[in-house]
């Protein structure tokens, strides 16, 4: 019996690790993101209402001139910490398009804090036009949709060639030749088994093309040995490397209100914060009521052990 | 039947119009006789039951507010999460009670291959069961669709395409699936509408699965009959008990993972709203799916591995009349003991194996997981039941429970092996 249960386990537990496996590929993955100290990591995590405040800022600032934030409204940013006349002057502050009125005409009023964050373009195409092709994504869900959450974010905004530290463009330069000779020794096998075959063509007498050696890859020493399309950035911590989004922070980028120096990286890990909170809000809620939902189960899972116990006494 | 007995006038009243309270004596009451050594691992059946319940009763709370639209399912998913109250918690208790019910249900079935459950008289209570996991796939894989996402786009898109390899129907098939020319409205509206319909059908299944496990009774750790009462503890209040401790453990890890890891077992895509026009860099399926995903790469063949992608199932089918041992437990039989470990490891590999891109060592990894899941099924449980000896069978199910577990017949008792 136990150790049929132990099999059971091994298998759960196995097979629950398999998403961590996941499908990483070996030849496009980059440097590890940094990871950050995040006040909403942990059970107990809490969002940091001032990180928040500084993250909406550096969103409204710079972000929003291209990126959209169309699941949050300004209501929302109540959670941030403002009062309700806070939020109002916040929502007030935008134009929305709003209509069609009794005439039949659409009409524009400033923002009520149950509208949402208007998007910088009117629609996809005209963000795909105004950016070389590619339209820049909603912001709204970025935490989630990429492997890594918020280390991701920070990591791509201060990923770029004048941000990121030498010896993290070393890894990068040491694994993307690692990774050519390996692909060229791929090559090279795959070229003399068509060169045998040629040769015994030849030999027969059928006609045959030589095939082409592969050239022996160079080291890649610098950026510009990565190859990368002439319209992407270098970004140490995007997929492939190359980014269309110019480096959006610079020191100062923002006047923080509350005094906090605007360094890169502190711009960074505070939109980073704000968009876990845009992307994820409730998750104070959901770590607060799994803490008391937990503490419910141990305990009544405790007395039903102990019921358990008592009527299984007399069988045996 | 009736060992019902009661002093209640209320209930008398009723019983002699509708026996409705022997009936549910008799189906999970004090009426039901179960054997007295079951272990823990017999606890699966119930909490699958229960996990069913609570995937319907979320599924349905969600359906009042999900919108089956490619416009405003990802809007309608993401409403749910953001204004509807405890919609948050409703989503993810349905997304990860999905996997739950996955990691329930395939313990449930190594338990029962482990312990020969399937083997007369209850071939039938077992291919019922396979029938569930059938339905309990296609549910999963709708209701993935749903939230049209990257993945549930694409996912969808992958799957439904397998059918293109059908000779000569085969693209029609397809275009009919879709109900157009590609994944989109009309798939998902039809998703929706199947995805809410099939659980019923998994509930009347396993109420079938049910009747049949009642007319023989559960199989037990030893796989031998109970030999008289004995041998036997009424369901109630004994299994009732167990099985409600079973239920508090199961919700503490479902729990646990609901609230402090909802994502975990999840996919980042899939917050990426459907593009038919971006790809993916990677389709990957759910985590249960990845073993059978495996199979299918495996075959370089797209139609011979659709064959053995339902191939691994339909094995199942026909699993009690591959196993020729007359031995139920594996307790009893060191050489199948070890296959079945090996199985195990074999069916997790293949899982790995579907979590990363068909090529290199993953792929030589995938062909022999594959070609050692079939050759466990059709040649060495066949050969098994010839060439293995099996260890001595007790005499009856009270004897071990009173000796030790799993002590020869005439042994003198010793201390508790573990067995």
């Amino acid at each position: 019996m136990r150790k049929g249960l132990l099999f059971g386990l091994a298998a759960l537990a196995a097979t629950a690790s398999l998403p961590a496996a996941g499908p990483a590929s070996a030849a496009g993955e980059g440097p590890a993101l940094p990871q950050m100290d995040w006040s909403f990591s942990g059970p107990f995590g809490t969002y940091d209402r001032h990180a928040l405040q500084r993250g909406l800022q550096v969103y409204r600032e710079v972000c929003s001139t291209c990126h959209s934030l169309k699941y949050v409204a300004f209501r929302n940013l109540a959670d941030l910490g403002y009062t309700e006349d806070e939020v109002k002057a916040i929502a007030a502050e935008y134009t929305i398009t709003d209509g069609p009125n009794d005439e039949g005409e659409m009409f524009e009023r400033p923002g009520a804090p149950s509208d949402y964050f208007p998007s910088p373009f009117p629609n996809v195409k005209a963000a795909a036009a105004a950016n070389g092709g590619a339209a820049p994504p909603d912001l709204s869900l970025m935490a989630k949709a990429r492997a890594g959450g918020a280390n991701f974010i920070h990591g791509i905004l201060t990923g770029y060639e004048e941000l990121v530290p030498d010896d993290v463009l070393q890894s990068i330069f040491e694994h993307e030749t690692q990774v050519r000779q390996e692909e060229h020794e791929v090559a090279l096998a795959e070229y003399e088994v068509d060169q045998e075959a040629y040769e015994d063509k030849i030999a027969d007498g059928e006609p045959a093309t030589a095939p082409v050696a592969p050239e022996q890859p160079q080291p890649v020493a610098s950026i510009a040995d990565l190859g990368l399309a002439e319209t992407s950035n270098f970004n140490a911590y995007f997929p492939g490397y190359g980014i269309a989004m110019a480096q959006p922070l610079y020191e100062d980028s923002v006047a923080y209100a509350d005094g906090t120096p605007a360094t890169v990286d502190q711009m960074s890990r505070d939109v980073s914060h704000f968009l876990m909170w845009a992307a994820e809000p409730k998750l104070e809620a959901r770590k607060h009521t799994g803490l008391k939902v937990l503490i419910f189960l141990v305990v009544f899972t405790g007395v039903l052990y102990a019921a358990k116990r008592k009527i299984w006494r007399d069988v045996h | 039947m009736s060992g019902f007995q009661t002093n209640s006038r209320v209930i008398k009243w009723i019983e002699h119009r509708m026996p409705v309270f022997s009936f549910l004596d008799h189906a999970v009451g004090s009426g039901y006789p179960a054997p007295k050594n079951l272990s823990y691992m017999w606890n699966f059946g119930s909490l699958a039951g229960m996990t069913l319940v609570i995937m319907i009763v979320t599924g349905i709370l969600l359906a009042m507010q999900y919108t089956a639209h490619v416009d405003y399912a990802f809007d309608s998913v993401e409403r749910i999460m953001r204004d509807v109250n405890f919609g948050w918690l409703l989503r993810y208790i349905h997304m990860n009670g999905a996997s739950f019910f996955f990691i329930v249900v395939y313990i449930h079935i190594f338990r029962g291959l482990y312990y020969g459950s399937y083997k007369a008289p209850r071939e039938l209570l077992w291919m019922l069961g396979v029938v569930i996991l059938l339905l309990m796939m296609a549910t999963a894989f709708m209701g993935y669709v749903l939230p049209w996402g990257q993945m549930s786009f694409w996912g969808a898109k992958v799957i439904t395409n397998l059918f293109s390899a059908i000779p000569v129907f085969g693209e029609g098939i397809v275009t009919w699936l879709w109900g157009g020319f590609t994944v989109d409205n009309p798939t998902l509206n039809r998703f929706y509408a199947l995805h809410y319909l099939m659980p019923f059908i998994i509930v009347a299944v396993v109420i079938l699965h049910i009747w049949a496990l009642h007319q023989f009774g559960s199989n037990n750790p030893l796989g031998i009959d109970a030999k008289g009462p004995q041998d036997k503890i009424p369901f109630h209040p004994y299994y009732t008990i167990k099985d409600t401790f079973g239920l508090g453990v199961f919700l503490i890890a479902f729990a646990a993972v609901i609230f402090y890891a909802p994502n975990y077992m999840g996919h980042p895509d899939n917050y990426i709203p459907a593009d038919p026009l971006a790809t993916p860099a990677h389709i990957v399926p759910e985590w249960y799916f990845l073993p059978f995903y495996a199979i299918l790469r495996s075959i370089p063949d797209k139609l011979l591995g659709v064959i053995a992608m339902f191939g691994s199932i339909a094995v199942l089918f026909v699993l009690p009349w591959l196993d020729s041992s007359p031995v139920k437990s594996g307790r009893f039989r060191p050489l199948f003991r070890l296959f079945f470990v090996l199985l195990i490891v074999d069916v997790v590999a293949l899982g790995f194996v579907g979590a990363n891109p068909p090529e290199g060592i993953w792929l030589v990894i995938g062909r022999v997981a594959t070609f050692w899941y079939f050759l466990h099924f059709l040649v060495i449980l066949p050969l098994l039941g010839v060439f293995e000896r099996p260890r001595p069978l007790p005499t009856s199910i009270g004897e071990p429970v009173l000796r030790g577990g799993g002590a020869p017949v005439g042994a003198t008792a010793k201390p508790m092996e573990k067995a």
